[in-house]
């Protein structure tokens, strides 16, 4: 819940910057890797939303890519969930490079 | 927030007494603060159903279950979405427009972090999030480290549970400073309460600082509370595969503990095995075998316990000393631009 209280906060600050009347659409960029169950994310952002302006509004998310370092190919590589090892060597000794974002990335106004 | 669990925050209290700050004002990461009016979620259980308009894609039926659909449903669409990166409508209504956000959904968290590792900073202080599910044995560890560090270093410990002041009680009782947060509902500790709790702590310069944050191998990973490192503790008792079936608290580590190694004739617990998946979510995680309740294993975890704590003082000093010497260069310049005062 407080996950979907923080996104309301940022549409809400972002919604009134712009003195809008309705927010209509919400996009979220959410990593492989990052720790957010999307079903329970769209369940209490439905529930949070209602009476603010961005009550009904539909919850877009992009899944981004999970990648990573891999110190003995010593190459960035594909990586679906942490605890994988390497696709192509099968080494754990891994740097996670990107998929752990969490981002409110833009809404739609009226 | 519970990214899975869907708990509230609106029954955190700090030594029993409500947070109540966080309902009507709000202290931002620079420390000002101001009030807002009150405002409660609706509940969400009352019946709702589908179809929304705007294009909703996640709707709630009649029968309690949660579907995801897209466009192709027939249903209405009140706004018309140019640009971004959904499909492109046009009704004839007024469009909407796009407005660029970028912004993190835990930055407010991180922003009070960020707050409160500075205040570490300027403290000395060397901050530990203790994390774990419920009964790995992290409050009787505190206890026994508390007594193994004999007072050679100023300790204190931020405790956080659903409920009692059990633990920080515990803790007390050893002599040493204690604060409990009571997070209601609530499955974890956020930088937020963590900076409320500080306010009640008497904590001065230099020494350790133990956050005990409540028992969940979950929630607690994705949660900045300003610390140094997390340290995580899987007891022998929990089975070898913790580290596979809960990577992003093992991958947000720095230290695993693996606790109550007496029990290790009575069990079926491979630490080798444990510490080897660990380092699948951790390259390189380091590792002790520890027993709080004999003393076991414990010399090595206070010595590095001494090290931060003597890493961070140091810290500390150097930044005193840096700001020191600016003070001194920028009241070197002062005099010189001065203009020269004629005596009378």
């Amino acid at each position: 819940m407080a996950i979907a209280e923080s996104v309301l906060e940022i549409v809400l600050a972002t919604a009134r910057g712009s003195a809008a009347a309705r927010v209509s659409t919400v996009w979220l960029e959410l990593g492989a890797l990052s720790q957010v169950e999307v079903r329970a994310l769209a369940f209490c952002f439905d529930a949070v939303t209602r009476g603010s302006v961005a009550e009904g509004a539909a919850l877009e998310i992009v899944t981004l890519p999970g990648e990573a370092w891999c110190m003995p190919c010593g190459d960035r590589v594909a990586l679906a969930k942490l605890g994988e090892p390497c696709p192509r060597c099968g080494s754990f000794q891994l740097q996670v490079l990107s998929g752990e974002e969490m981002r409110v990335k833009e809404i739609a106004i009226a | 927030m519970c990214t899975t669990c869907g708990c509230g925050q609106d029954e955190v209290r700090i030594e029993g007494v409500p947070d109540d700050r966080r309902h009507d004002a709000h202290r931002h990461a620079d420390g000002t603060v101001h009030a807002h009016p009150h405002r409660h979620a609706d509940d969400p259980d009352e019946a709702h159903t589908q179809a929304k308009e705007g294009g909703t894609h996640w709707h709630r039926l009649d029968d309690g279950t949660w579907h995801e659909h897209g466009h192709e449903h027939g249903h209405t669409h009140a706004g018309a979405l140019i640009g971004g990166l959904g499909a492109v409508h046009a009704h004839g209504v007024p469009p909407s427009r796009i407005v660029a956000i970028e912004r993190d959904i835990l930055a407010k968290n991180n922003a009070f972090a960020g707050a409160n590792r500075q205040l570490f900073a300027d403290r000395g202080l060397f901050v530990l999030n203790l994390v774990s599910s419920p009964g790995s044995g992290k409050t009787t560890l505190l206890v026994r480290t508390i007594a193994a560090l004999a007072g050679r270093v100023p300790v204190a410990v931020i405790e956080g549970d659903q409920q009692t002041t059990r633990d920080a009680d515990r803790i007390r009782a050893t002599g040493v400073p204690a604060v409990q947060i009571n997070t209601g509902k609530g499955c974890h500790l956020d930088a937020h309460m963590v900076g409320d709790a500080l306010a009640a702590l008497p904590c001065g310069q230099g020494g350790l600082l133990f956050i005990e944050n409540v028992g969940n191998l979950v929630c607690p990973a994705a949660f900045d509370l300003g610390e140094a490192h997390k340290v995580v503790i899987l007891s022998v008792t929990e089975g070898e595969d913790k580290p596979l079936k809960y990577p992003d608290m093992f991958h947000a580590a720095d230290l695993l503990l693996i606790n109550k190694v007496d029990l290790t004739p009575y069990v079926d617990f491979d630490a080798a095995a444990a510490i080897g998946y660990a380092r699948q979510v951790r390259p390189d995680l380091p590792a002790m075998r520890v027993s709080a309740a004999t003393g076991e294993g414990l010399e090595a975890w206070i010595e590095w316990l001494l090290q931060g704590a003597a890493a961070a003082t140091a810290a500390r000093d150097q930044s005193v000393l840096a700001l020191r010497r600016r003070v001194g260069e920028l009241e070197s310049e002062l005099a010189r631009r001065a203009p020269a005062t004629s005596p009378a």
